[in-house]
């Protein structure tokens, strides 16, 4: 009896992880399978290719690239686009060493020497021609708040390094009420959430208060917080601390504070207070300075920009390719691919799940730029 | 009595007559599945303790050169940079908040757990027994994840008034200051008692099982000398269950300070400029939840490491609990037999 039982349990249990594999494969099939939907779906696309592309670097671009790969993957069911967000820096040294195809950085290639090496000389020797930085990942960071009976709510680079370096302590402080005529705000007390692992973001928001305020703020920009508050773990952390705790604020990337309904400050660098949203996110990222040259499109994103209608605090992401492979083959499939996530389609797409599409002045600097990779 | 494959001393006759002792276990039956049940058993004991060993090498082997290059004291430092050329880190911080959470845990599941198993085994009529005892079988059966998904959503604001309740009563002892930062959810305190939650049941079952193998004759003869049910208990029942109580604390504590999702979501971690306390009521990171919180950020050998050495340091914690409560069930056995 108790063996027959037993008996039956196993097969369950293999039943069971037998339908869990197959719900696995389903998946793969759809980006391997072989060259016989590909003739289909190649009017559809000229631009499919069969073959496997392999990508390193920023995890803050991670789920951009994987939609646009899968979304590039209904049409072309022949290519398959692996990335692996390992971070930034191990990206571009895997890049440098010819074990990636390209890479994808939170920030250009650097053009002045670090630790005995410069990255855009050390890339431009493997490619045997200059690399190129392009920009095709725009995301945003909120600073999301929950205040009751405040929904909309001001704050200056100035204010903002005060609340997050625990200056500002409750949200009806006259250096708040002053950037906030007409709204009532309550004397909670400010609680102040951080990322308690280390994060990009958490470097990305440090970075635009040092830029913005270094006289509020302290701190050198670094992916582990150094101000105050209580640590949570990730971005789902930070913002279900901000939703629960009336009077939490936090900076957390756009499609958190979206998803949980928080409150998102209005940012004024100087020009006016700008609200978080595709558009200005764009105008902050069009009147950025290139400061590559031809088509190689790094940006110097101002963090203190004082444009008017410029969302500041956003973080752009890159790929980094060979402008001449001597691979022909993969430069074309990287083209393919990379020409269809500057596609108003792979943009939109992004948008849904919090990134910002590439402003049009940037999109048709980014496309003749990918049309000039050979 | 050596051998595991069927060879035993039992099956030696003791003969006279000078003919060679008898070859036990030549009888044909059974002898090919007793020897390949003997090996497996082998096997499997020999394999679980070359797994625990390997673990043990792997992460003294990948900590080492980490600590080698720590610029701080290990043991007596806040600090936790992990990298670049300097790094500095120590786990003071680490090793408070996993042994004030555990220690919490293990004060209530304890006293808790027995007192259901007693409940269960002595007290509770037939019919409801059984089905308790699957009841509580079955929270050990929830995900950890679940607890720290309900802590963390349903039942820690009510920790917020008791918290308060607290501090008001006992405030001038510095474990009970509570200053309304992190939230009431987010302290060590009620860490620790989602932990109670989650090894409760490891020490009911055990406790349970080890209770239900008192000899009646115990029970009954301390009864027939006019002891009260509490007295029989007192008396028959838990002196009879004492190692197996140890056992059982021993596992639920063995999880308490392994347990990382639940944690890691409940907890805040302290700010790197906030001054240590000693409050219950304050925040803080576990080993296991520091480590699973970074764990995406390893980007180096000198980084991994210093992780790894803190995983090194909950290893020999867990090691050492252990085999305190060995001596203690050991010493209780010299005793009572």
């Amino acid at each position: 009896m108790k063996i027959q039982r037993l008996g039956t349990m196993a097969s369950l249990a293999l039943v069971g992880s037998i339908a869990l594999t197959a719900c696995g494969s389903d998946n793969n099939t759809g980006t391997n399978a072989e060259a016989g939907g590909n003739t289909a779906s190649a009017t559809a696309n000229e631009d499919c290719f069969d073959g496997t592309l392999n990508v390193e670097g920023s995890s803050a671009q991670k789920n951009a690239i994987e939609e646009v790969a899968a979304k590039f993957g209904e049409t072309c069911s022949g290519a398959t686009i692996n990335y692996n967000p390992s971070g930034s820096g191990a990206g571009i040294k895997q890049f440098i060493a010819g074990q990636v195809d390209f890479a994808g950085s939170d920030s250009a290639l650097k053009t002045v020497e670090k630790d005995g090496k410069v990255e855009a000389t050390e890339a431009a020797t493997y490619c045997g021609s200059p690399a190129w930085n392009i920009p095709l990942v725009t995301g945003p960071i909120a600073v999301a708040y929950n205040v009751e009976g405040v929904d909309k709510l001001n704050l200056t680079p100035a204010v903002a390094g005060d609340i997050f370096s625990g200056k500002i302590t409750t949200w009806n402080d006259p250096k708040i009420a002053a950037i906030n005529s007409g709204t009532t705000l309550p004397a909670t007390a400010i609680k102040v959430f951080f990322r308690s692992d280390e994060s990009g973001t958490t470097e990305n928001f440090t970075k635009y208060l040092k830029a913005a305020a270094p006289a509020n703020w302290a701190g050198e920009p670094s992916k582990s917080w150094d101000g105050k508050g209580e640590g949570k773990a990730k971005s789902a952390g930070v913002a279900e601390g901000v939703k629960s705790t009336d009077g939490g604020i936090t900076y957390v990337e756009w499609s958190y504070a979206k998803d949980n309904n928080l409150g998102v400050a209005a940012i004024d660098n100087g020009a006016g207070p700008v609200e978080l949203n595709s558009e200005t996110v764009g105008t902050a990222v069009a009147t950025a300075e290139q400061t590559g040259t031809g088509n190689d499109l790094a940006l110097k994103l101002d963090y203190a920009t004082k444009e008017p209608g410029a969302y500041p605090i956003n973080l752009v992401t890159y790929e980094i390719v060979c402008s001449k492979g001597e691979d022909a083959e993969t430069q074309k499939n990287i083209k393919a691919f990379l020409k269809f996530f500057a596609s108003e389609e792979a943009q939109k797409s992004i948008e849904e799940i919090g990134y910002a599409p590439l402003p049009p002045e940037v999109q048709t600097k980014v496309e003749t730029a990918i049309e000039a990779i050979s | 009595m050596s051998s595991i494959t069927g060879h035993s001393a039992i099956d030696e006759l003791p003969t006279g007559d000078g003919r060679p002792p008898l070859e036990a276990d030549q009888a044909g039956t059974g002898r090919l599945g007793d020897r390949i049940f003997g090996g497996l058993a082998t096997g499997s004991g020999i394999l679980v303790i070359a797994l625990v060993t390997l673990v043990g090498v792997f992460l003294v082997w990948q900590a080492v050169p980490s600590l080698l290059n720590n610029d701080a004291n290990f043991l007596t430092s806040r600090e936790w940079v992990t990298a670049g050329e300097n790094p500095r880190f120590g786990i003071v911080d680490l090793l408070w908040a996993t042994i004030i959470t555990s220690i919490i845990a293990m004060l209530i599941a304890v006293p808790l757990g027995v007192a259901v198993a007693l409940f269960i085994t002595q007290y509770a009529p037939g019919w409801l027994s059984k089905p308790a005892a699957t009841l509580v079988d079955l929270l050990a059966a929830v995900p950890s994840i679940v607890y720290g998904l309900w802590g963390l959503q349903v039942a820690g604001e009510y920790f917020e008034p008791v918290a308060r309740f607290t501090d008001t009563v006992l405030g001038w002892l510095p474990f009970f200051t509570y200053t309304g930062t992190p939230s009431a959810k987010s302290t060590l305190a009620f860490a620790g008692i989602i932990l109670a939650i989650m090894i409760l049941p490891i020490v009911t079952a055990i406790s349970r099982e080890v209770f239900a193998q008192v000899p009646t004759t115990h029970k009954e003869g301390a009864l027939a000398l006019g002891a009260t049910k509490w007295e029989m208990i007192r008396t028959a029942v838990l002196p009879f269950g004492k190692p197996g109580i140890i056992s059982a604390a021993m596992l639920g504590l063995g999880r308490a300070l392994g347990e990382t999702l639940a944690v890691t979501l409940l907890l805040s971690a302290l700010n790197a400029s906030e001054s240590f306390n000693w409050s219950i009521f304050g925040g803080g990171e576990t080993f296991a939840s520091r480590i699973a919180n970074d764990a995406g950020e390893f980007d180096s050998a000198q980084k991994t490491g210093a992780y790894i050495a803190a995983g090194l340091v909950l290893f020999i914690l867990t090691f050492i609990v252990n085999a305190a409560a060995r001596v203690v069930i050991e010493r209780r056995k010299a005793f009572s037999e």
